[in-house]
Parts: structure tokens; C-alpha cells; sequence
């Protein structure tokens, strides 16, 4: 029972029980559509009619309980609105409580931010409710910090769990962070580390912000945690929500960003004009020159048309260079530079004389290590290796991939030599790219194998422009610019390249373990096999590389890594777009039709959405194979 | 049509060690023969006869380490010499003597310069850099008692210092001493009082090596940037920036004006030697001849304008010496 002015006695249940009804029918939108703007007038200061509405929430029974506490959450407009609507009825109502602290925060994530602004703001707002905040937080906390939630659960969910964390640790007042820092301070080591040994950046990254608003707000002085990404507008919303703002709605905190930028560059450049003022205003000889004659000109100068900046020649001959590169001598610095700056061109340039020295330049080259600081010092060696290796290949090719199964190197040598190899297969397959890469259309990924894990986005989209032009018969026109044609360089030595990389893979080193830790590098080596298997269409080996990449992708077909999923559903596209038709029918239909029920579970049921896609996209090549066969009369 | 630059009149080898120091010593009258004396990286010092071009004495004196200073002290008879061994060596050198008189231990581990002032009929002011890291001490010879240290205020940072200029308006008045500092900041000195007069920021990095023609009240300095900077010093005894000049190579070791304040000379990184007017700073000329840094330059002290040369000592062990501009 509750009174209304006039001191009448109502009963609200009856009231209660429709909202509930029409709310679990999925009429959410247009009953709270009008319900709540009314609430939130009437409420806002009458206490009365407060209490009206914390009746009419409480009396909902509870099998429509869940449906109402999400329709109000979703449609408040705020925090504190929202607080005004519910009152304390998460404290008061089991099914509420569960709704609020589990299945929202825990169990959903499709929710946008704005909902879980709304949540956690209420539950701060009231000190009854705030216990419950506290005991979100650590649930929230032991899930971050799980490996196995690291490991399986969609990035999308990571995010969302992220998201809560970092709004929950902005309402936390200082005698509460004081009481949980211990805990907060385990949850973020241990959540740092699995979020770390992912292979996909983005979660790299979501842990790396995380454990830095963590580290914030348990080290109000002495140093905090800092890492070293790239910011983007994930990262940048997500930081914005660890400040608390005290609008009703969100802030976009992109001008903010703008703003400091702009103020620290404005900072730096006032203390540049007072240095200026120390060495005072210069003399201006004025008088001198006027009235005296210029006893200088007496003085008749030389032709200095001579005078140039120093450069400091580089070797012309490679021998030269090999010499230069591994002299210990550490006075001829500034020729080891200028010999790592043109090795490259040189190398391109005399194609007999590098072929004399091959192996041993891409052995000197594997291990160079940066000597002096020269401005993108990586790129030029992996330039200078990927043009020995085209120069060469096949001795090469056989000295880098025995070097790949090797004992005593670092696992970002073993990834150079991965890049290596695909950025020459390129090279050799299409030697038009080579240094112009002004052409249009898909094929655009050589840069971008450099910064790593990304190349399967590229990937995709060049097998998506693959899959288009396949599928589409019709005449579109010329979607891409005609390249002149030549031989396939590649054709020759895709079998020296691919075979070797395939081989050991299940052999364990003393320092290297493809199917134990080293996943990252797994990940890679797929990912490269999926490329280089593209490369080789037309090749002659090409059947012969497909059989043996759909017997490796089905070895590892269940690894836990997504990032190597994704690659071994890479591959499978490769495959399927490479290898002819003909050949795939005739030699490898049983395996095919393995691989299809499989890429079916995988498209059902695996936790990673890229890896789902692709599997779509695997099973949509394979509907075209049907159909080639179906057309071929027989 | 611009000529193009000179080459050298001759050239002096056989040092087999990079040259460091150089100074002519060719005022004496006919039929004295005139000497230049240079300082090795082996510790030995030459006394080159420039009529024959060949050596006449070697001296060894710094226990093999490097010598990076000569200078004589009133005629060809009286030599002083610094080297890393932290040693200061006065030498006799007069009627074939090759004997070290006398010696100051300076215990500097540095490269910084001596500088000598002649303030009486055989009384010298030396200025060295001390042991402790950022004084210069000013002693007397022949008695090597102290006269002062120069030590900066504590806090200032200056740094080492990195050469050093005594000089003194006319004789009699008070010496004074212009600092060049590890900060890029040069500092005038009373010597007498041993307090800073002035300190202006010249560059951005170690101050190398300065000049100063007291006669105008302008003086140079080089550093390791691409920048030479030329100052004043007005009548408030005050450092003032006068100009600057940006080179095309960076790096200077050694800035030398010439005695009648007409011409100066500077060494370079990049192993050039660079000739500009010194009434407005003119390029004049680049001289290319060495084939590695030119660590030190000097003009001659000749009587008869006409012969007035130009030593440049190098890297490369080679010392070469022009004529140029002597007509004027």
C-alpha cells in the first residue's frame, strides 16, 4: 500500500503486474517510453511520488523482474535518474540483485557503454548500494584476470567486461580503495599477465590500459604503471572513462584529448623564448658600416662552390660491404652506416656479384644488430635481406628456413625471417611492386608486414576482392588497373620456400616450441604459409603445397590460440583460391569434405568473430567448387 | 670568376701520429732560421725547419701521451708544452739543449688549452684547468706560484672548461680571461679579484675554442654545432652576442685570428680549413687538402708581411701550410 495526497489508500500491484507483463512481451520501448519520462518529471522532487515508483518496481513479480529492471536501466537517462526510479530495490529484491551484479555485468555484453554508465553510476550513488558495487568490482575483476576468460571469450565480451572495470574503479572512493588495494593490486598483475601473452593486439591492448587505470588509482603517489601503445579511439574512450563526469550523459572525451595536446605544445614553446632573452639583443653595427669603408673588400674571396656537406662515401663493391659489416673496427662507425643505408640498392644493382656471396650476406644480415642509432634501422635490414633473397633465392630461401628451425635465436629473428619470406615471395610473384607501389587495387600488404599480426586483416580483404571477382561473372568493367604481364618469378622456388617451414614444425628445440609457448610465432608461421600458398597460384608445385597445407591445418585445427585459428582459416581460403579446381576435386575431395563439416562447427561455434567469418567465407568458396562441379557437364 | 682555392704551399710529414698543436716561431732576424713547432698524438714535439721542411729536434717529453700545446715563451729558446700525461713541461731549448727545465703537474684530465700572458720582462701568467672540474687556476712563471683559481658559483653548471684566453688591454692593466665552457657559455674573468665579470651563452654545445682581438673588443668562438659565434664585450665589461655565422658542416677544433687582426682561420670536422675577414665575418675561402678532422690552425708571428703563412695540423698526420692573403 502506499498514499497519494488526498490520503487515499491505493494499491499499486495492479499497475505493477502490467508493467511487468507488457515489459516480458518485448513492449519495453513503448511502455517505458512513456512511462519513464513522466517518472523522471514527477520524481525529480516529490518524494512521494519517488516512493509511488520504488512501490511500483518492487511489486513487479519476479519472473517479469528481469525484463523491467533492464527495460528501466537501458531507458534512463542517467545515473541519477535512475537512482530516483529504482531506489534501493537491487538491495531489496534477489531477482533485481542477480539482474543488476550478474547477468548484465557478467553474463550479456552486447550493452552499449551508456547502459553501464547508468548501472554502476547507480549502484554508487547510495551507500546501501555500494557494497554491491565493491562486490561487482572483484567479480568483474577475477574474470579479467582469468586465462582462460582471456583465452576464449569473444573480444567484444573483453571489452564490455573492460569497460565496467574501469567505470567501477572511477566511483571508488579513497577509504575503499584503501580497504580492497591488495586485491586490486593481485587482479592486476595477474590479469596484466594473460591479457600480455595474448596474440591479438587489441586484447594486448585492453589489458595494457586496464592495469594502468588499476595502477593509477592504487599508487596515489610514487610512479605508476605505464605502457607503450598506439592510442586509438578504443583506447582513447576508454581512458575517458575512468574520469568521472558529472553530466548526466557522455562526454566525448576526443576534445579534451585535443586540448592537453595543445597546451603541453604551447608549454614547451615559452620557455624556448626565454632562453632567447639570456643572450641579449645582438649589436647592431649600424654607424660602422656607414661610415667606414668595408676594408674587407680588399679581400677578394675564393670560388667555394666546392664547399659541400661532408658524406661519408659508402663501399661500392658488396665484398666491400661484407667487410665493412663485420669488421669490429669501431672507428669506421660512420662507414658501417652509410653501408647499412645503401646495401640495399647495391645489392639490386649487381645482381651477379651478390650471387657469388649470397648466404653469406643473408647470414651477416640475420644477425646484424643496430650498432649506431640510424633512423629506421629495421626496415633497412629487412629491405636489404628480402633483396638478397629475391636476388638468390634458392640458396638463400634453404639457408633462412633451415635457420627458422634452429637452436639459439630469438623469437623476433625467427618472425624477421617469416617476413622475409613473404615480403620476397611478393616480391618474386608480382615484380611489379617492387619499390612503386602506386597501383590501385587490393594487393597493398607489403608495408604492413612489418608491424605484424595485422597482416590478416590485409589478407582478408585481398581474399574478399578474390572471392568477388570469382563469384561475379557479370562484366563490372575494370575494377583494377591491367598490369603488364611477365613471368612469375616466384613459380620456380615457391616449393623452397614452403616445404622446409612446413616440415619441423612438431619438433620441439631446446629453446623453441611451436606447440608449447611460442604460440605468437605458430600464429605467424600460419599466417605466412596462408600467404605463401597464395602466391603460388599457377605455380607447378602449387597441388602438391596444398595437400601438405590441409594435412597441417587439420593437425592443428583445435589449437586454443585465435590468432593461429584465424591463420589456419586463412590458409583453407588460400588453398581454396589457389589450387585449381580440377586438382582440388580430383586429389583432395574426401579431406575437402572433412574440412567442411569442420568449418561448420567453427562458424557455430568458435568464441572469436573473425575466426567465424572466415569461416563463412571458407564455406562460401567451397558452395562455388560444388557449383563448378555441378556445371561441368559430365 | 672566383679563383679557385690555393694549394698548399708545402706540406710537412713525418710526425706518423695525429697532429695536435701548432706554433711558428719566426720574429727572430736574419739569418735565424724560422721554426714551427707542432705536438703530436705520441707524445713527441717537432720543431720543423721551414726552409728544408724537415724536422730538426724531436722532443720527448710527455711520456708518450699526446701533446695538444705549444707555445714559446719570448723567443724560439723557451718552449712550454702541455700533454695528457697532465703535465705542463718548460723546455730550454736554446744552443741545442733539448732539456725540460721545469715541470707543473696539473693533474687536468681534460683537453683544455693553456694560456699564456706575458705581464712582465720574464714574468708569465699561465691559465690551466685544474683538478677539480670546473676551476681555472692561474699560476706565475717562472716561480709557479698560484695567483688565483677561478672557481664558479656553486650551481652554476658551467662544466669543464673547454680553452682558455688571458689577455690584458694594454700592458699593465689588469689581465683578465675569457672561459669557454662545456655548457656553450663563455665567461670573462678578473683575474686579479677572481670574480666573473661576464658570462654570456655563446652555443648550444661545448665551446671548443675561441679568439679574441682585444684591440676591438670582439672575439669568436667554435663549437661542435654548425654555429660560429662572434661576441663583444662593451664598455661595461659586458658579453654581448655580435653575430652568428652558420657553417656547412658542424664542428670546429680550433678558431685562430691572424696577428693583424685581418683575416681568421678555423679547423674543422669535416677537414676543411675555412678563411673569413674578420671585420664582418666575409667567407674568404675553404681549403681542402686534409683527409680527416683538422684539429689546429695558426698563422705565423713572420716581421715582413709577405711571408706569413698558415699552419693547419691534422688527423690525417699531415701538416700543411698556405700562403694566403699575405699580400694584403
Amino acid at each position: 500500500f502506499c498514499f497519494i495526497p488526498g490520503g487515499l489508500d491505493c494499491s499499486i500491484s495492479f499497475v505493477s503486474n502490467v508493467l511487468g507483463k507488457v515489459c516480458v512481451h518485448g513492449r519495453q520501448k513503448e511502455i517505458l517510453g512513456v512511462l519513464v519520462p513522466r517518472l523522471t518529471d514527477l520524481t525529480k522532487s516529490d518524494c512521494i511520488w519517488q516512493r509511488i515508483c520504488w512501490q511500483l518496481v518492487e511489486y513487479v513479480p519476479d519472473r517479469w523482474m528481469e525484463a523491467v529492471v533492464l527495460g528501466f536501466v537501458q531507458r534512463a537517462p542517467g545515473a541519477d535518474v535512475l537512482s530516483r526510479l529504482l531506489g534501493n530495490l537491487v538491495v531489496k529484491n534477489k531477482k533485481a540483485q542477480f539482474v543488476v551484479t550478474q547477468k548484465i555485468l557478467l553474463l550479456q555484453y552486447d550493452h552499449t557503454t551508456a547502459v553501464l554508465q547508468n548501472l554502476l553510476g547507480y549502484l554508487s550513488l547510495d551507500g546501501l548500494r555500494r557494497t554491491l558495487l565493491l562486490r561487482v568490482l572483484k567479480e568483474l575483476l577475477e574474470t579479467w584476470s582469468s586465462s582462460s576468460a582471456v583465452k576464449h571469450s569473444p573480444a567484444e565480451q573483453q571489452l564490455y567486461i573492460s569497460k565496467a572495470i574501469l567505470l567501477c574503479l572511477s566511483h571508488l572512493k579513497e577509504p575503499e580503495i584503501e580497504s580492497c588495494r591488495q586485491d586490486l593490486l593481485t587482479s592486476m598483475m595477474e590479469g596484466m599477465k594473460c591479457h600480455l601473452d595474448s596474440s591479438l593486439p587489441q586484447l594486448r591492448r585492453l589489458g595494457m590500459v586496464v592495469a594502468e587505470s588499476i595502477s593509477l588509482k592504487i599508487n596515489t603517489e610514487g610512479p605508476v604503471l605505464k605502457f607503450e601503445y598506439e592510442e586509438d579511439d578504443e583506447t582513447r574512450e576508454l581512458k575517458s572513462l575512468l574520469v568521472q563526469t558529472s553530466s548526466l550523459y557522455v562526454v566525448p572525451s576526443l576534445p579534451d584529448h585535443d586540448r592537453n595536446e595543445k597546451a603541453g605544445a604551447a608549454l614547451l614553446l615559452v620557455p624556448e623564448s626565454n632562453e632567447k632573452s639570456h643572450t641579449a639583443i645582438p649589436v647592431m653595427p649600424d654607424e660602422e658600416s656607414d661610415a667606414e669603408l668595408d676594408s674587407d673588400d680588399d679581400l677578394i674571396p675564393y670560388d667555394m662552390s666546392e664547399d659541400k656537406e661532408l658524406k661519408i662515401k659508402a663501399p661500392v663493391y658488396i665484398r666491400d660491404c661484407i667487410e665493412v659489416l663485420t669488421g669490429s673496427r669501431s672507428e669506421d662507425v660512420d662507414k658501417w652506416e652509410a653501408t647499412v643505408k645503401a646495401l640495399e640498392s647495391l645489392v639490386r644493382k649487381n645482381p651477379a656479384a651478390t650471387r657469388e656471396v649470397s648466404v653469406e650476406l643473408a647470414k651477416i644480415l640475420l644477425h646484424l644488430e643496430e650498432k649506431t642509432c640510424i633512423e629506421g634501422f629495421v626496415e633497412l635490414r629487412q629491405r636489404a635481406q628480402v633483396a638478397v633473397l629475391t636476388t638468390d633465392p634458392i640458396p638463400v630461401a634453404k639457408y633462412l628456413t633451415s635457420q627458422f628451425y634452429s637452436l639459439n635465436y630469438s623469437l623476433r629473428q625467427r618472425m624477421d625471417i617469416l617476413d622475409v619470406l613473404v615480403l620476397a615471395a611478393q616480391e618474386l610473384s608480382c615484380p611489379k611492386f617492387h619499390g612503386k607501389t602506386k597501383h590501385s587495387g587490393a594487393q597493398k600488404p607489403c608495408i604492413q608486414l612489418l608491424l605484424g599480426s595485422d597482416s590478416s586483416k590485409d589478407w582478408r580483404r585481398i581474399v574478399d576482392e578474390r572471392i568477388k571477382s570469382k563469384t561475379r561473372r557479370f562484366d563490372m568493367g575494370q575494377s583494377r588497373v591491367d598490369l603488364a604481364s611477365c613471368p612469375n618469378k616466384f613459380s620456380s622456388v615457391a616449393g623452397y620456400f614452403f616445404f622446409p617451414l612446413i616440415q619441423h614444425f612438431d619438433r620441439p628445440l631446446a629453446t623453441f616450441d611451436l606447440l608449447g609457448e611460442d604460440h605468437l610465432v605458430l600464429g605467424r608461421l600460419v599466417h605466412t604459409l596462408a600467404i605463401l600458398m597464395y602466391l603460388a597460384v599457377n605455380t607447378v608445385a602449387v597441388t602438391a603445397m596444398g595437400k601438405a597445407l590441409l594435412e597441417f591445418v587439420w593437425a592443428l585445427r583445435f589449437h586454443t590460440d585465435s590468432y593461429v585459428r584465424q591463420g589456419l582459416l586463412s590458409c583453407i581460403s588460400s588453398l581454396l583460391l589457389s589450387v585449381p579446381t580440377e586438382q582440388i576435386l580430383a586429389d583432395m575431395t574426401e579431406e575437402l569434405l572433412e574440412t567442411q563439416s569442420w568449418l561448420g562447427d567453427v562458424m557455430e561455434k568458435d568464441p572469436d568473430g573473425d575466426c567465424r567469418r572466415l569461416a563463412l567465407q571458407n564455406l562460401l568458396l567451397m558452395e562455388n567448387l560444388k557449383k563448378k562441379l555441378e556445371a561441368v557437364p559430365s | 670568376m672566383a679563383l679557385p682555392p690555393p694549394d698548399p704551399q708545402f706540406v710537412l710529414r713525418g710526425t706518423s701520429a695525429a697532429v695536435h698543436a701548432l706554433h711558428f716561431s719566426c720574429g727572430g732576424p736574419e739569418p735565424e732560421i724560422p721554426l714551427l713547432f707542432s705536438g703530436s698524438e705520441n707524445g713527441f714535439i717537432h720543431v720543423w725547419n721551414l726552409k728544408t721542411h724537415r724536422v730538426n729536434t724531436a722532443l720527448d717529453g710527455h711520456g708518450r701521451k699526446s701533446v695538444y700545446c705549444v707555445e714559446t715563451m719570448g723567443g724560439k729558446d723557451r718552449l712550454l708544452s702541455q700533454g695528457r700525461d697532465q703535465r705542463i713541461c718548460l723546455w730550454d731549448l736554446a744552443e741545442g739543449r733539448t732539456s725540460v727545465t721545469d715541470s707543473v703537474f696539473t693533474e687536468h684530465v681534460g683537453f683544455c688549452r693553456c694560456s699564456l700572458l706575458k705581464v712582465a720582462q720574464g714574468r708569465w701568467l699561465m691559465a690551466m684547468a685544474a683538478r677539480s672540474l670546473e676551476e681555472v687556476q692561474i699560476l706565475e712563471l717562472p716561480s709557479k706560484t698560484s695567483v688565483c683559481t677561478l672557481k664558479p658559483e656553486v650551481g652554476a653548471k658551467l662544466g669543464m672548461p673547454m680553452c682558455l684566453k688571458l689577455w690584458q688591454l694594454s700592458s699593465g692593466s689588469q689581465p683578465v680571461l675569457l672561459a669557454g665552457y662545456e655548457d656553450g657559455s663563455v665567461v670573462l674573468w678578473n683575474v686579479s679579484m677572481g670574480k666573473v665579470l661576464s658570462q654570456l651563452i655563446c652555443h648550444q654545445e661545448p665551446v671548443m675554442s675561441l679568439d679574441f682581438d682585444s684591440e676591438k673588443a670582439k672575439g669568436i668562438s667554435g663549437s661542435s654545432e654548425k654555429v660560429l659565434s662572434i661576441w663583444s664585450l662593451n664598455e661595461q665589461q659586458n658579453l654581448q652576442v655580435y653575430k652568428t655565422h652558420e657553417l656547412v658542416n658542424a664542428g670546429i677544433s680550433d678558431v685562430t685570428i691572424r696577428p693583424d687582426k685581418k683575416i681568421l682561420a678555423t679547423a674543422g670536422w669535416d677537414h676543411h680549413i675555412r678563411i673569413f675577414g674578420w671585420k664582418k665575418l666575409k667567407p674568404l675561402a675553404v681549403l681542402d687538402y686534409h683527409t680527416a678532422t683538422v684539429h689546429c690552425v695558426s698563422f705565423s708571428d713572420h716581421s715582413n708581411p709577405r711571408q706569413r703563412l698558415l699552419a693547419a695540423g691534422s688527423k690525417d698526420q699531415r701538416i700543411s701550410v698556405w700562403s694566403i692573403y699575405a699580400q694584403t
